[in-house]
């Protein structure tokens, strides 16, 4: 595991609200560099939320995100493009270009961004390519893969820059068992060789145990958990050991509330 | 740290050494160092890597145009003396067995 205590994100008091709900509500942690950090929390907690404004998709409505000691929520749109070159985004969905081979997709921020020769960056692709299991895949479009096989491909787009940070959202759903070890092993891999930082939206708890430096667990938009994954197996905080128990929520027993929600009777 | 490339020639041997990281942003002047001297040695090409604190694919990249530059012109592409920051990314991409590398 990594030894680094130097913070390469640093976020402060993040608030996030569509409409009057808050999705995140005063979230602070710090990421350090070349560590994986996986976000945990159950759904509509917030942190995909959190990861699209990590990647500087959203902009928070209070709070601070620092990358490399630079405020990313408050730069300018010409300095955030910069900074943002050195994020690579795994999105859930791949979020690939039907209409372009996935070589040409790998290609696509290389092409857009750098002043590589065609013929280093069709070198780069391949490479790319073949580090998350797809060599020769490169003249196929989106629509001839399966499901994890875009999943993939979308992972390789997010390392053609070789960026200091990969953001993956939730890299390992809807994979085979397989292939889901060889990602989390490839994420391990690429920590070691890059000093590569990755921040991990997750739900698989195999995958967490394998790759998780620090976990940081989200409720209702708040922290309530952050340490390694021993630290949280060890919190007495009610969530927290729900979420590590796998027990399901209770059901409310205020059926005159229920009556009232189904109703709108005052 | 910006990178900084030194050329000696003996006999027919062009020995290029980078110093600094190789990225996206200075793997292009490396790549023009190394494919001028593919055209002009007249047996052998070598990469000293020993000076290289960093390495990222499109280093990799431009290592690989200049092992193809040489097999099409019959010469000689070998690597030296590879730091353990460049290994790491030689056997990430599993090019570590596909370059001559020499120790010295």
């Amino acid at each position: 595991m990594n030894e680094t205590t130097e913070n390469i994100i640093e976020v402060r008091d993040l608030v996030v609200r569509y409409g009057n709900r808050a999705v995140l509500d005063g979230v602070s942690f710090d990421v350090r560099r070349g560590e994986v950090f996986v976000i945990l929390g159950g759904s509509g907690c917030g942190k995909s939320t959190l990861l699209r404004n990590l990647a500087g998709l959203m902009r928070p409505h209070s709070g601070t995100i620092r990358i490399n000691g630079e405020d990313f929520t408050a730069m300018s749109d010409s300095r955030r493009i910069e900074v943002s070159k050195r994020l690579g985004m795994c999105f859930q969905g791949s979020a690939l270009f039907n209409s372009l081979s996935i070589g040409d997709n790998v290609a696509l921020p290389l092409r857009e961004h750098t002043r590589l020769e065609e013929s280093t960056i069709e070198i780069m692709t391949k490479i790319k390519l073949e580090l998350v299991g797809l060599g020769g895949f490169q003249d196929y479009l989106p629509s001839a893969l399966s499901g994890g096989m875009k999943k993939r491909a979308g992972l390789a787009r997010a390392m053609a820059m070789d960026p200091e940070i990969i953001l993956y959202d939730e890299p390992s759903a809807g994979l085979d068992p397989i292939v889901a070890a060889g990602l989390d092993q490839l994420i391990r891999k690429m920590q070691s060789t890059f000093n590569l930082t990755s921040v991990v939206v997750t739900h698989e708890m195999e995958s967490v145990k394998l790759i998780a430096d620090r976990v940081c667990m989200l409720k209702a938009g708040r922290v309530v958990g952050l340490g390694s994954l021993d630290d949280l197996h060890a919190s007495d905080h009610p969530f927290v050991q729900q979420f590590f128990d796998r027990r399901p929520d209770e059901e409310s027993g205020d059926e005159s509330a229920y009556l009232k929600s189904l109703t709108g009777a005052p | 740290m910006a990178l900084q490339l030194s050329q000696t020639e003996v006999d027919g041997l062009i020995v290029i050494q980078p110093d600094g990281e190789i990225d996206l942003y200075s793997s292009p002047n490396l790549r023009k160092a190394i494919l001028v001297a593919v055209q002009s040695a007249r047996s052998e090409v070598r990469v000293d890597l020993s000076r290289v604190g960093y390495m990222d694919s499109s280093g990799v990249a431009t290592l690989v145009e200049g092992l193809q530059g040489c097999g099409k012109n019959q010469k000689t592409f070998s690597l030296l003396q590879p730091s353990p920051a460049v290994m790491k990314v030689l056997q990430l991409a599993r090019l570590d067995s596909v370059f001559e590398i020499r120790e010295a």
